[in-house]
This record gives C-alpha cells, sequence and structure tokens, in this order.
C-alpha cells in the first residue's frame, strides 16, 4: 500500500512538531498550548490502553478510570508518605523519585487490573460491561472515605517527583517528559499488537468459540490483556498526579471512564493512532466548548451522539476501514 | 500418522478412538441426547447420519466440550475427557468443523490457519516479536492450506471466500490442530457437486491418518468414506453397524433412508 | 430491636425504589439486548417533572401524574430517536450513545433549573408516623412506598404470568428469534417493554423526591447501584432482581446504620464514621464479587 513508506515519514514529522512545540507555543505567546499538549500525551496513553482490550480485545470495560486513579494516587500516597516522613504501614517509605514512582504505580495497576479483571472476566457482555463499571465506582467509595488520604478533597502534591538532572518545576520539562514516556509507550505498543499475543487476541474478539475450538482457553489470554491494559491506565495516572500535582477521587470517577471509552471512539476503534488523536479532539473539544458555556457537555453528548448513531453504521464503520480488518 | 495408522485396519479390538456411553443430555422437554451409546475404532471413518434436529450437532458440542452432558461418559484413546476443557481436549487431540461456518472473518485465510498452528505449538504469550515476520508460522500454516487446495487464496480475506472455500478452510483449521480424531459437522452442506467431489477426495486422503466422526446427509457422501454408520433419530442410536448393514436394516429404511433420498 | 425493625424498613424501602429501576432495566436487556445507562435520566426525569408540579400546585397527588407522564414520554422519545436504532448495534455502541444522553440529560436538567437541589414536602396525608409494632413509630411516607413497591412488584408478577403481554415478554427475554418469528410486532412489543420500564423509573423517581434531594446526578448513582442488582439477581430476570433488589437494599442500609458504630470500638470517631461509610457503601459490591465467584450469571440464573 502507498503509505506504508509514508508512515515513516509521517512520524518522524509528527515527532518533530512534537518535540518543537513548547518553544513555538511560547515564541507565539500561547503558552497554554503546552499544557493542552501534555494532558492529550497523557489521556493519549489512557485511551491506548483501554483500546488494546476494547478494540483489539473486544472486551468493553467501563472501569478504566480506576487504574488511572490508582497510578495518581500512588504518586500522592507516596508523596504525602515521603513529605510527612512517616513510612506507608510502616514499611514502605515514601519517595518523590518520578523513577520509583512511576514503577510503583505500574505494579499497583497492574495488581488492581488483576483482581478486576480475574473478577469480571468470569462473565462476558452486558454482565462485563456492568461489572467493570461497578468494582471502579466501588473504589471510588473508598478513596472518597479515605481521610488520611485527602477524602474528598483529594490529595496536594506539593511537588512534582524528581528525576535526576531535571529542573521538573519548569512545564516544559514535564511536557518532555511526557513526551519521552509517550514515545517509548508507543513503541512498546506497536510491538504488542503485532505480537503473536495481540494475534491471539484479536482472534478472540472475532470469535471465542473458534478459538475454543482449535485449544486456547480464553480467560487467561484476555486477563493478560486486561492486565496489560489497566497498567498502561496506571501509568496515565501517575503521570497526570505529577502533572496536576494532585490525584483526587475525580481521576476514578465513572465519568472519567466513559470519557475514556469516547476519546477511543472519536479516535477509531482497534487502530494505533486513533486514541491518541482521539484524546485530541477530546481535549480540544472540552477546552472549546467549556470557553464558551459552562455548559460543555451539551454539545460534547451532542456531538458523541451524532457521532454514534451517524457515522455510517456508527463505530463498526470506523472498523470497517481499517486495512486488513472488516 | 503413526502408530494408530498401522494397527488400525486389522485390530478392531485396539482401544477405540472415541467411546461414548450412555451419553443424555436434554434442553428443558426437549431430549437431545438420549442415552448415546458410540465408538469410533482407530482409523476409521465412522459416519453419523439422522434427520434433522435429531441430536448430531449437539452430540459433537458435548464431544468438544461446548455443552456439558446431563449424564454419560466420553473416552477418548482409553481416558476420560469428561471433566476437561474444550481447550484440553484439542490437545488431547480432538478436532471439530463446524456446519455453520465459524471463521475468523477479518483475517485472511493464512492467519485463520497460521492462528491455529500457533495455539498447538503453544507460543502465544509472546508479546515482542511481530507475528508477520514469523516465516515458520506462515510455512507451516500453508501447507494445511495447500492440502485443502486453498494455497492460491491464502493473502484473501475469509469474508471473501466462497462458500465452499469456507468449508476447504474450516478443514484446513481443524487440521492445523494435528487431530487424532476428526469430528466432521456437515462438511458437504451447501456444496456444489464438484465441490463435494473435491472434499470426499481430501477426507478420502485423511483415512487412517485421522480417525473421523462424519455427521453427514449427503448420502453418496456417506456411503462413499465410511467404515460404519450410526443412525440417530430423536436423540437416539437406532442402528449402528457397516454400510451394508445399514442400508438393508428395514427400521433404518422406514425411519430415514427413504425421506432421506427423496428431499436433501 | 425496634430500631434494627426500623432499619430493616429502611432497607426494604431502598430495595424497593432499586426494584422499581432494576425490573426496567433487566427486561430492557433481557428482551431488546441493550444496556441503557440513561436508565437514570428518566428517574431523574420523574424526580424533578413530579417535584416541580407538586410544588408549583401544591399538590402532592398532581406530582403523580406529572412524573408518570414525563417519564413516559421522555422514555418514548428516547426509545423512538435513539435506542431503536442500538438494537442492531453492539454494547459498545449502545454504552456510548446512552452515555451521551446521560450528559445531554443532566445538562438540560441544569439549564432549566439550575443546580440547586429541589425538596418537596411529605403530604399531609402521609407526613405522620405509623406505629407497626408496640413501641415502633415509622413514617407512613416511607411505609407508603414500601407498600406502593410491592404492590409494583405483585402487578408485575401478574401482568408476566398471566397475560399475552407477559408471555411474549417471558418468550422474548429468553429468545428473541421465537417471538420474532411468532409473528409478534416486535417492535410495539420493545416500545411497551421500554415504556413500562419508563415509567417505573418515573415513578420511583418521583417517590424518591421527599426523601432524598431531587438534583442533578441523582440518576447515576442509583444506576449503579442498580447494575449489582441486576447482575447479582441475574440479567433478565424480573424474579432475580427483585429478590436481589430487597437484599441489597436492607444489607447496604444495615452496613451503613450499623459499620461505623462498630468500627468506633476500635477507632476515633471521625475516622471510624469515614471509614464506616466507606466500607458501608463497598458493601454491595463487594456481595456482587463473591456471587460472581460462585454464580457468575447471577443467584436466579439456572446453571445451564
Amino acid at each position: 500500500m502507498a503509505h506504508s513508506y509514508m508512515r515513516p515519514v509521517l512520524l518522524i514529522a509528527l515527532l518533530v512538531a512534537l518535540i518543537a512545540l513548547p518553544s513555538v507555543a511560547q515564541a507565539s505567546g500561547y503558552n497554554a498550548v503546552t499544557s493542552l499538549a501534555t494532558r492529550v500525551l497523557i489521556y493519549g496513553i489512557a485511551a491506548a490502553s483501554l483500546n488494546f482490550v476494547l478494540g483489539y480485545g473486544g472486551m468493553v470495560s467501563f472501569g478504566h478510570a480506576a487504574f488511572f486513579g490508582i497510578g495518581g494516587y500512588v504518586v500522592g500516597i507516596l508523596y504525602q508518605h515521603f513529605a510527612l516522613e512517616e513510612p506507608l504501614l510502616g514499611l514502605i517509605p515514601g519517595t518523590n523519585q518520578m523513577l520509583i514512582t512511576l514503577p510503583a504505580a505500574l505494579l499497583v495497576s497492574g495488581i488492581l487490573a488483576a483482581a478486576i479483571g480475574a473478577l469480571s472476566l468470569r462473565t462476558g457482555g452486558v454482565q462485563f460491561i456492568m461489572i467493570t463499571l461497578a468494582l471502579a465506582q466501588m473504589l471510588f467509595f473508598l478513596f472518597v472515605s479515605l481521610k488520611t488520604y485527602g477524602g474528598d478533597d483529594g490529595l496536594i502534591i506539593r511537588r512534582t517527583n524528581e528525576l535526576p538532572g531535571l529542573n521538573m518545576r519548569d512545564k516544559h520539562t514535564i511536557y518532555y517528559v511526557c513526551l519521552a514516556v509517550t514515545v517509548a509507550f508507543f513503541a512498546l505498543l506497536y510491538r504488542l499488537v503485532h505480537s503473536r499475543f495481540a494475534q491471539i487476541l484479536v482472534g478472540l474478539r472475532q470469535s471465542e468459540r473458534r478459538m475454543a475450538a482449535i485449544g486456547l482457553s480464553p480467560y487467561r489470554y484476555k486477563l493478560v490483556a486486561f492486565i496489560i491494559s489497566g497498567m498502561g491506565c496506571g501509568l496515565a495516572g501517575a503521570l497526570m498526579a505529577n502533572f496536576l500535582r494532585y490525584a483526587s477521587p475525580d481521576m476514578l470517577h465513572w465519568t472519567k471512564s466513559g470519557e475514556f471509552m469516547v476519546m477511543v471512539i472519536l479516535g477509531g476503534v482497534g487502530t494505533l493512532f486513533g486514541p491518541f488523536i482521539g484524546a485530541a479532539v477530546f481535549i480540544v473539544l472540552e477546552s472549546l466548548l467549556a470557553s464558551w458555556t459552562e455548559h460543555w457537555q451539551l454539545g460534547l453528548g451532542l456531538i458523541l451522539l451524532l457521532v454514534v448513531l451517524y457515522t455510517q453504521g456508527g463505530v463498526q464503520a470506523v472498523f470497517s476501514r481499517l486495512p486488513g480488518r472488516r | 500418522m503413526s502408530a494408530v495408522a498401522e494397527k488400525a485396519p486389522e485390530q478392531a479390538a485396539a482401544t477405540p478412538s472415541l467411546a461414548v456411553r450412555g451419553l443424555v443430555k436434554s434442553f428443558g422437554g426437549l431430549i437431545a441426547s438420549d442415552h448415546i451409546d458410540l465408538t469410533v475404532r482407530p482409523g476409521e471413518i465412522h459416519a453419523l447420519i439422522g434427520p434433522n434436529g435429531a441430536g448430531k450437532t449437539t452430540l459433537i458440542s458435548q464431544l468438544m466440550g461446548e455443552l456439558t452432558p446431563d449424564a454419560g461418559t466420553i473416552e477418548v484413546e482409553g481416558q476420560s475427557i469428561d471433566a476437561l476443557s474444550t481447550a484440553s481436549r484439542v490437545e488431547r487431540g480432538l478436532a471439530r468443523t463446524f456446519q455453520i461456518t465459524c471463521l475468523l472473518p477479518d483475517y485472511t485465510v493464512r492467519d485463520n490457519v497460521a492462528v491455529a498452528v500457533q495455539v498447538r505449538q503453544g507460543h502465544s504469550f509472546r508479546f515482542w516479536k511481530p507475528v508477520a515476520k514469523d516465516e515458520a508460522l506462515r510455512r507451516q500454516a500453508e501447507t494445511y492450506l495447500a492440502a485443502t487446495g486453498l494455497a492460491e487464496r491464502a493473502d484473501e480475506l475469509v469474508a471473501n471466500l466462497s462458500h465452499g472455500e469456507q468449508k476447504q478452510l474450516e478443514l484446513a483449521v481443524a487440521l492445523a490442530t494435528e487431530p487424532r480424531l476428526l469430528l466432521l459437522d456437515e462438511p458437504m452442506a451447501g456444496l456444489g457437486h464438484a465441490e463435494s467431489l473435491q472434499m470426499i477426495e481430501m477426507l478420502r486422503g485423511l483415512k487412517n491418518q485421522v480417525s473421523m466422526l462424519l455427521v453427514e446427509h449427503d448420502m453418496d457422501a456417506v456411503f462413499a468414506l465410511a467404515d460404519r454408520i450410526s443412525v440417530l433419530v430423536y436423540g437416539r442410536i437406532i442402528a449402528s453397524g457397516t454400510v451394508d448393514e445399514i442400508r438393508d436394516d428395514p427400521d433404518v429404511r422406514t425411519a430415514y433412508l427413504g425421506e432421506g433420498d427423496a428431499g436433501c | 430491636m425496634t430500631l434494627f425493625i426500623e432499619q430493616m424498613l429502611n432497607g426494604l424501602q431502598f430495595g424497593v425504589t432499586l426494584f422499581l429501576l432494576a425490573a426496567g432495566l433487566t427486561l430492557i436487556f433481557g428482551i431488546m439486548g441493550v444496556i441503557n445507562l440513561a436508565h437514570g435520566s428518566i428517574y431523574m426525569v420523574g424526580a424533578y417533572a413530579g417535584t416541580v408540579v407538586a410544588t408549583q400546585t401544591g399538590s402532592f397527588w398532581l406530582g403523580i401524574p406529572a412524573a408518570l407522564a414525563a417519564a413516559a414520554l421522555v422514555g418514548a422519545a428516547m426509545e423512538f430517536l435513539v435506542i431503536r436504532r442500538l438494537y442492531q448495534r453492539d454494547h459498545l455502541d449502545q454504552v456510548l450513545a446512552t452515555f451521551s444522553l446521560i450528559l445531554i440529560f443532566n445538562q438540560v436538567i441544569t439549564l432549566i433549573f439550575g443546580r440547586q437541589p429541589l425538596f418537596v414536602a411529605t403530604p399531609e396525608f402521609l407526613s405522620g408516623s405509623i406505629e407497626v409494632l408496640p413501641g415502633l413509630l415509622y413514617p407512613a411516607y416511607r411505609l407508603a412506598i414500601i407498600v406502593v413497591g410491592l404492590a409494583v412488584a405483585l402487578g408485575l408478577y401478574l401482568l408476566i404470568n398471566k397475560t399475552r403481554i407477559g408471555m411474549l415478554v417471558r418468550a422474548g427475554s429468553t429468545n428473541r428469534d421465537m417471538v420474532r418469528a411468532l409473528g409478534v410486532d416486535v417492535r410495539l412489543l420493545y416500545t411497551v417493554v421500554f415504556g413500562l420500564g419508563a415509567l417505573l423509573a418515573g415513578l420511583a423517581g418521583f417517590m424518591a423526591g421527599p426523601i432524598l434531594a431531587v438534583q442533578v446526578g441523582m440518576g447515576e448513582q442509583i444506576l449503579i447501584t442498580t447494575f449489582v442488582v441486576v447482575v447479582v439477581g441475574g440479567v433478565g430476570s424480573i424474579r432475580g432482581a427483585f429478590f436481589a433488589s430487597l437484599l441489597l437494599g436492607v444489607i447496604d442500609t444495615a452496613l451503613r446504620a450499623y459499620l461505623p458504630g462498630l468500627l468506633r470500638q476500635i477507632m476515633v470517631g471521625p475516622e471510624a464514621d469515614a471509614l464506616g461509610a466507606g466500607i458501608s457503601s463497598m458493601g454491595i459490591y463487594l456481595l456482587m464479587a463473591i456471587v460472581l465467584l460462585i454464580r457468575p450469571k447471577g443467584l436466579f440464573i439456572p446453571k445451564s
């Protein structure tokens, strides 16, 4: 196909543009664009992670905010114990080092995803949607009630995590850190979706019955995919907590799960770049609409409804336009 | 290919490939399997015939572990598989084809087979190496496509295949699991005359390599291929024997053959 | 002891409210195969319409037809404009379309009524308390909710088991294609079921008015609890929805009432209250998790 050699060129052009973005934004006086772009990168990671189970695996999870939120809280909680100089549960010392907090967020969100996935994957279809939603909401209630960690008000992280040799108080530095993480994440995801594992996962989306008939036990493959996906969202949450210097129950609210799904849909289900595009569209749309009216969600709702109902058979049409898939 | 084939023809007393005893399955008031006893000897093609709704597909689904029987036992090569999942049964050498084809529509013909090869190899928790560049996997998949006459169509999407080609692919995918006992659910259904002949030839070529339970309505195919035949009517096996015995059985004639010859 | 019985009655009252929502939700899913997140929005619409009419006219009773009519109207419009297009779609499209409906409803309600919660007084006739047991006074209004909820449950039972529509509903929830094969106007059946679900949700919303604040977002909160009910009871099962509603209503209420007190035995007051509130709001979800481990399809779906 024609774009087979275009793609690397486009990718490099995109990367150059992303690297140049903060300087250009500063020079032209639109400093806010850098923050906007940082959020797009972070939400792009979250949406792409959700897309891995949703688009590739056909598992409609409505609870991915749980992993996003827990990633944020790992950063927040570790920071609080670092600031107060008292170890978590008397054992684990707090820290403000990003090289520790990000892996910790990955670990914890992975464990949480293993637990939620193990339960919810015992069912399928509509139950799966309801259960992922309900279990995530349960976590929301837990953090609302944890007064030690701010309860309703959330946790303020006074300073962004440190990285050796970098000035993390600079917004541009944070942007570049997020960009680096995004590029690394994207490279991993690229390998992942072309791997043997993904071949199985996409097969399961198409027909679980067929996959069982050739000797596959679906459950463990779906569970591993769910864990990988949850870890991606946890990573995004950890970055977001660093960027906002704040972790709150809002990060795990069910509407956040809905937003991730919206991003995936807007960009294109089951595509590699789609979720990033969707995240960009969503964030820009949100900022634009919100600058007009406080009722911006009305506009978002209408747009979403039209996209789902009328884009030539809705989401399935997006599927059909992909090369190599129906 | 192996030991089974060598000892199969002369040793009827050898451990059967498949032994079903007292299998019962009902859905509400409807009895789909009524104390079914059935044996498939090593290397033979055992045809299972009967009118629509007799419970043939339900039987295959139970053999594969997709449905759980209410009672009865199933043994494969002398070992009970009752407690095994579908996946473990495939590991024990069972494979099935679907009457209404059940393929992966978004994949190419080659990928449909390659996935089956990959699952058999068991190396699917691999997250890094691109599967598309796995030459060994491709080549293996292509041998099964060649064996089923689909080599030319390897890069086609399943959605673009004709019905006959989809049936061939069903067989190719099943063979890619390297089965020792193949459960064929109406492989000729919906095929044209030429396609049927081709399918018969393919199955004949597999004889003595794989034991087969052949569910089929096409009596020409059944008489051409089968070593033995069992007749299933309303969930019960009403007769079982060699081709000639069944052809001459008066009960079978009234219950099934007369009607089968006339209609479909 | 009287306190305990009072809490049980509170749980029962919460349970029947859940049932009014869960019955519609489980039927809509069982029969039409649609997961409708906006079911909670109909509940909210019923609550607003009924409350506004009741406060404007000063008559609580006029609120009832207003709530039912608004819910039915909104439900019919929703079915006609959106849900109807979703029958053949996959769950993802359904979730997203009905999620967008939630956003739209919430904003429209905010635009019309603002963010301040509305309150409605209980009607005079039901404002007192009734001595249900010697020494146990219980608010008449809450008792009325329980009575209405149980009456609706009985009505549904009769409707589903004794009428032709009910037969179709039963057949439809287990085998959709069969109903079509019987030559039934499936579209009409869908509309009837959806309308019924909307009415029940509107009724639940209005009845909740005097107990809870009527505000934007009230629908989603109860919707998620209703999902738990549907999962525990078994998707598509009205009977399951009924028993699971009562069970979860009672358990949830009991946890909220007693857990903080138990925790206060081992912790300091405010922390115990906060943690108790947190854990008790998690209680029903934990129960759902346990049910899933034992019966993944729900308590009232026979094992196949």
